[in-house]
């Protein structure tokens, strides 16, 4: 019954670091490709980060980022690129919410769903 | 003098204003920024924690521009750290998810925060959790003794874990349940509140307060971060502090930085190196909190 445990734990633990290579490199690369438009088309204009303005409302939410992304507006890959960031933690903790299930552990399959909830509510809820 | 610029009124500090082109400024803050992550891998006090002090004192950004593209990147370096040491087989991939309950609660309270709170404020938090983030890393890396019972609670949680030590596989018990969740709440609150991955406390929390062993704490801490980042950049994004004109340089670089760094960390004798960055580190500190007690920020 141990020995089940440990080899399904080591297989989980290579799954999730898989996960968060491709993840960590596949949204740097999207950042970067965003980069390279950006500096060609707006690279020789002033920067102004002194004052805060917030950003527009098409970079603040998961859709119309991914909209900005897809009308291949620079700053939108960009943005988009952040997002795959952002999602790559929250698809490992999805994907332990499964990996607990498969070792049947109910109490850890609850934890690692409090977590997803306040992760998604934060996304999307606020 | 051009008074139509919505950056010149505010602008009362001494140094000359140079306003730099977006080709400039990216190259500058993408060297910085791999800098950070080198050095912040190398010494173990992780590059995130120097990049907003960067951003804002030597690049001028505004504060909340920088706590939010050094948000994102921490979950850049956290990620890519994480998925060489659960490899390994040190982080307890249990004591992270019950801890990132705290963590992820804290860091969405800490992100609403970071709305609420004045920016010299959050200057000055900041400066104190970097000159904390410098002392911790001098801490001797010395595991407990494991000869009390094992906690009931731990137990219950299926916390104590073991991991290869270099003489076989080495069992641990877990204690402090309490202490070290709310420390983990403290530390998600800081997270959200100053865009940092809060490493020295989450490893505070479980080397000190739970009794983890120690390798086992700072690689668990490093599977947190990314998750317990994530939770406040959700919000971050929508207030609108995530810039991806001003994240791009700082992710890519703290990210290229960081990776480069855990390649040396092998062979380099980082003793010295620990030495200058937290001196430089410790500098940073007393600006921010200078320039948040006289309102420069």
């Amino acid at each position: 019954m141990n020995e089940t445990k440990q080899w399904n734990d080591q297989r989980v633990e290579i799954i999730i670091g898989t996960m968060l290579r491709v993840g960590v490199l596949v949204a740097a690369a999207v950042v970067l490709a965003g980069g390279i438009c950006y500096l060609v088309r707006y690279g020789h204009r002033p920067t102004d980060y002194h004052v805060f303005h917030g950003e527009p409302a098409n970079l603040r939410s998961v859709t119309q980022t991914v909209r900005a992304a897809f009308a291949l507006q620079c700053r939108g890959i960009m943005q988009f690129g952040l997002l795959l960031l952002i999602l790559t933690p929250i698809a490992r903790v999805a994907f332990s919410v499964m990996a607990f299930e498969w070792e049947k552990d109910r109490m850890y399959v609850v934890m690692t769903l409090i977590v997803l909830a306040n992760l998604c509510y934060s996304l999307i809820g606020t | 003098m051009d008074f139509s610029y919505p950056g010149y009124i505010s602008d009362d500090c001494e140094f000359p204003k140079h306003r730099m082109t977006i080709i400039e400024f990216t190259l500058l803050v993408w060297a910085g920024s791999l800098a950070a992550g080198f050095l912040g891998a190398l010494t173990g006090l992780g590059g995130g924690v120097v990049l907003v002090p960067l951003l804002s004192l030597i690049f001028h950004v505004d504060i909340r521009y920088a706590v939010g593209a050094s948000l994102v990147s921490v979950i850049a370096t956290s990620s890519g750290a994480a998925s060489a040491y659960v490899r390994e087989g040190f982080s307890n991939i249990r004591i992270g998810m019950f801890l990132e309950i705290a963590t992820t609660f804290g860091a969405i309270l800490g992100a609403f925060l970071a709305a609420k709170t004045p920016s010299q404020a959050i200057a000055i938090v900041f400066g104190l959790v970097l000159l904390f983030s410098a002392y911790y890393s001098f801490k001797t890396q010395h595991d407990h003794s494991q000869d009390r019972p094992p906690d009931p609670l731990a137990t219950k949680l299926k916390l104590n874990g073991s991991f290869p030590g270099s003489k076989g596989v080495r069992e641990y018990n877990v204690y402090h349940v309490p202490a070290g969740f709310s420390l983990m709440f403290g530390a998600g609150i800081l997270s959200g509140l100053l865009g940092i991955g809060s490493g020295a406390v989450k490893v505070l929390a479980m080397d000190q307060a739970m009794r983890i062993p120690f390798k086992v704490s700072t690689t668990t801490s490093n599977f947190m971060i990314g998750v317990t980042a994530a939770a406040s950049a959700g919000v971050y994004l929508h207030r609108g502090y995530v810039d991806p004109g001003l994240a791009m340089p700082v992710m890519l670089g703290v990210l290229a930085g960081s990776l480069l760094g855990t390649r040396v960390l092998v062979k380099a004798k980082v003793r010295w190196l620990r030495l200058i960055f937290a001196g430089v580190v410790v500098a940073l500190a007393v600006e921010m909190i200078y320039h948040g007690i006289t309102g420069q920020m």
